[in-house]
């Protein structure tokens, strides 16, 4: 049954103040969700006031000027810095995206910046995303064969069969889409949800694979596949412009072309 | 450790969009329907019962206030039959884009405000 509401322990406390830097002219506060393991207490928000000329321009770049010179203990993900290792996925201001590519002026106002929504949290912006990808996994995401590669090594594809694997490859697995997903939310312990099912369909519409059968087997499942009911909001919120809901109809659509 | 972690904040921090609230408005006007269609019962079981009690059902639904639970229950039908053919459309596979969901989702809202004008027309006004 769905939760609405947060567990207990989860509830989030107001927290410290960090106030703003003396002589900033162009100022921005950001209020950050906090938790850490060492401490007994609940989750909280602590806030940050940054001088906004002296910043990057990104949601990512403030959030590193903080740690680096209000609180060295903001504990976040962030690698690349060009939204490409998927590291850097958070809700900033109610909607799932990458830090690094969220401009800091595209929010009115304060800036709220949570961890991907419904999940466990490890540390402050850190959530545990074992669950998600042993679900990966389990779509078994590589190449599967039955004949004998080639003598040259290579299986070939013609420029059109590679197209239809345009909108999938993109996909950088920051499970943005999700954790956005209130499907997920309330069934994730079985629904496969956005991220994983884009990746599934990656390996079905492959011309190389020659499993698509069991793919499509594996999937057949009240659960699994049919909890998603076309709400959207993943690709509403694919901070690479992706169409997880697309590919999750198309699975359907295959699935209802076999019987 | 795992069983103390807590769980991160989820609907009550999600920004309201129109993905997501046609979505649970489709359930909510369905539940609508569902509870109408009681209220739809009882006046047919009324016609069948005779004229008076019929007289007296339908002395309730020309009340003010059975006349805007009519209201709500004809926003109702029109929201989710005009929704229930978006989804079909997705069904198919198609507008399933962005800009369709967007497009889809304005139709649909204009379906209703159209129908319920002339819902309070025919209730209030005819």
């Amino acid at each position: 049954m769905a939760e609405f509401t947060l567990p207990q322990h989860s509830k989030v406390k107001k927290g410290k103040i960090h106030p703003s830097p003396e002589g900033a002219e162009r100022t921005k506060t950001f209020h950050v969700y906090r938790w850490s393991p060492d401490d007994e207490d609940n989750p909280r928000m602590d806030s940050y006031t940054i001088d906004l000329d002296e910043c990057g321009p990104m949601v990512l770049d403030a959030l590193i000027k903080i740690k680096g010179e209000q609180d060295q203990t903001v504990t976040f993900r962030r690698s690349c810095r060009e939204g490409i290792c998927g590291s850097c996925s958070m809700n900033i201001d109610g909607t799932n995206t990458l830090a690094c590519l969220k401009p800091i002026d595209e929010v009115k106002g304060d800036v709220t910046v949570t961890p991907l929504p419904h999940m466990p949290v490890i540390k402050d912006l850190v959530p545990d995303l074992s669950h998600a990808y042993a679900q990966l996994q389990s779509i078994e995401p590589w190449l599967k064969t039955d004949t004998p590669a080639p003598e040259n090594g290579e299986r070939l594809q013609s420029p059109k069969e590679r197209e239809e694997l345009d909108g999938m490859w993109e996909c950088v697995l920051c499970f943005s889409c999700t954790t956005a997903c209130p499907s997920y939310w309330w069934n994730g312990d079985k629904y496969l949800g956005p991220a994983v099912l884009l990746q599934a369909y990656r390996w079905i519409a492959d011309s190389r694979d020659e499993s698509t059968g069991e793919r499509l087997d594996a999937l057949e499942d009240p659960f699994r596949l049919y909890r998603c009911h076309t709400i959207m909001n993943c690709t509403k919120t694919c901070p690479k412009g992706l169409n997880p809901g697309k590919a999750i109809a198309k699975i359907k659509k295959l699935q209802l072309e076999r019987h | 450790m795992t069983a103390k972690r807590p769980l991160s904040p989820h609907l009550m921090i999600y920004r309201p969009q129109l993905t997501s609230m046609m979505s649970i408005s489709h359930r909510l006007s369905g539940i609508a329907l569902a509870t109408g269609s009681i209220f739809l019962v009882w006046w047919l079981v009324a016609l069948a019962y005779g004229g008076d009690y019929y007289q007296m059902v339908q002395g309730v639904a020309q009340h003010v206030l059975g006349r805007l639970v009519l209201l709500g229950f004809f926003a109702a039908v029109s929201y989710h039959l005009a929704n229930g053919i978006r989804h079909l459309f997705w069904d198919f596979g198609i507008g399933l884009s962005l800009e369709g969901v967007y497009r889809g989702g304005y139709i649909v809202m204009a379906f209703t405000g159209l129908s319920s004008l002339a819902g309070i027309y025919m209730l209030f006004l005819a």
